[in-house]
């Protein structure tokens, strides 16, 4: 039986953790590929790196991590931030990245949603949503970190880009995202029901419970998460435990 | 000894080519990644991975000269043991039927068709961790814990290798169907899910890969 996911979230900058890894012994807490050794052998289902780099020389900085973390481990990695044309997806899947997840690049043409998985294949093209409730029932698509709104229907929106290749949803919601107060279930579920590829629920973890909720009542197949693994809050068994006792499949290696 | 991973512009064989050379260290063995044919020739092992689509798969194999001859050659008349992965193991069969129809190496005779499934729970691709149920004894799954309760696989795929003869079927996976998660003939092995990415699992398999005396 397939299992569902925990994937926590490292934001990458320069090169750089912003926010480090603190639940282990680590001798550099900012480096990215460390923290992504100590959650490989912490038993994560995957890895997700955002690089949040701002400026274009550094841009190459994340080819360099993805490489030396693809060097030590041996489990799926997802990388997303700033990924704007088919030569940013080759060169971080020939660097070690399993997938890309892009996102405004999408949204201003969902044409490279289909170049994209027609030239690389569905399975390693995620799109990833951030999306804002606007009115009951109803959550849009934002741009800019949520700043910046478009207009687009967020269910509608999932519905184009699957059908146009996506292999899978990163749908987060910027009304919870660093709230810790739980997913945007109703978001969650609309659009996971509304589409045929697996989709990873983020945005509001702040608890055991929120993962279990994210899958049982927002039907995500995966759920991401940053600052509760990142400070050692909780473990990754710890989480996969409190989700087995909510009667989840996950995997306990 | 040589082990050779294919390249044949299939995407990313970095995280193959670490996970076998971590394993081959151990055996003394040296891993080459190559697109040469005359390397794949003399390769006392070899490992066709591929990510992507069966008929651009295909269309890359076919564009690299003499490879298709050289796998022929070494794997089926030579009898060297041959690892496929993924779309490196679909491209086993006799067709893909992925966009369109395209053949494939026929050496374990079947079609490469897509997962349907009867439940909206059940997303296409087929993607992260399952258990394998083995449907016979091999020596790649050699001290693997498998079943319900075993070590899990990691795979990512759309479409799976339906085998004309059950017998060659080596083990499959549960999604909702059972799905071809492994096949064997011979000297011949494959693996829908990618043991690179499968930590202990996938590690324990490449290990036996490269202990394996067919």
């Amino acid at each position: 039986m397939l299992k569902c996911r925990v994937i926590p979230c490292l934001d990458v900058k320069d090169g750089r953790v912003v926010k480090g890894v603190n639940f282990v012994d680590l001798k550099d807490a900012g480096d990215p590929v460390e923290s992504a050794i100590a959650y490989d052998a912490a038993g994560a289902d995957e890895l997700c790196f955002l690089d949040i780099t701002a400026s274009h020389e550094n841009r190459g900085t994340i080819l360099d991590v993805v490489r030396r973390t693809a060097e030590a481990c041996f489990m799926p990695l997802t990388v997303g931030g700033g990924v704007r044309t088919t030569d940013d997806i080759r060169n971080l899947l020939l660097a070690g990245a399993d997938k890309v997840s892009i996102m405004t690049a999408a949204v201003h043409n969902r044409d490279f949603v289909r170049e994209a998985a027609e030239k690389f294949g569905s399975q390693c093209v995620v799109v990833a949503i951030d999306a804002k409730k606007v009115s009951p029932g109803r959550w849009e698509i934002f741009t800019h970190g949520g700043r910046k709104p478009t207009g687009i229907d967020a269910i509608e929106y999932a519905k184009e880009v699957a059908a146009l290749g996506a292999g899978e949803i990163l749908l987060t919601s910027m009304d919870r995202d660093g709230t810790r107060v739980g997913f945007d279930i109703e978001l969650t579920r609309s659009i996971a029901d509304a589409v045929s590829v697996p989709l990873i629920a983020s945005g509001g973890v702040g608890s055991l419970d929120h993962l279990v909720e994210g899958v049982r009542d927002g039907h995500a197949t995966a759920v991401l998460a940053a600052s509760i693994f990142h400070f050692g809050e909780f473990t990754i068994r710890a989480a996969k435990e409190h989700m087995q006792r909510a009667g989840l499949h996950v995997r306990m290696d | 000894m040589t082990v050779v991973i294919v390249d044949y512009g299939s995407g990313n064989l970095h995280s193959a080519q670490k996970a076998f050379e971590k394993m081959a260290a151990d055996a003394g063995m040296r891993v080459e990644v190559t697109s040469d044919a005359e390397k794949v020739r003399r390769a006392e092992r070899i490992v066709l991975p591929g990510v992507g689509a069966f008929a651009d798969c295909r269309r890359g194999l076919d564009s690299v000269p003499g490879m298709v001859e050289a796998l022929e050659e070494n794997v089926i008349q030579r009898g060297r043991p041959f690892l496929g992965i993924c779309v490196g193991m679909q491209l086993l069969a006799s067709r893909g039927l992925e966009h369109g129809v395209a053949t494939g190496l026929d050496w374990v005779p079947g079609d490469v068709i897509a997962i349907e499934t009867k439940s909206i729970d059940l997303k296409v691709p087929h993607m992260g961790w399952n258990t394998l149920s083995p449907r016979q004894d091999h020596a790649l799954l050699k001290g693997i814990p498998t079943g319900d309760d075993g070590l899990h696989a990691y795979f990512v795929h759309s479409y799976h290798l339906k085998a004309a003869d059950p017998a060659l079927v080596v083990a499959t996976t549960d999604y909702g169907a059972e799905l071809t998660a492994m096949v064997g003939r011979d000297n011949i092995a494959g693996t829908q899910f990618h043991p690179e990415k499968s930590q202990k699992l996938g590690l324990a398999l490449i290990a036996n890969f490269l202990r394996w005396t067919p």
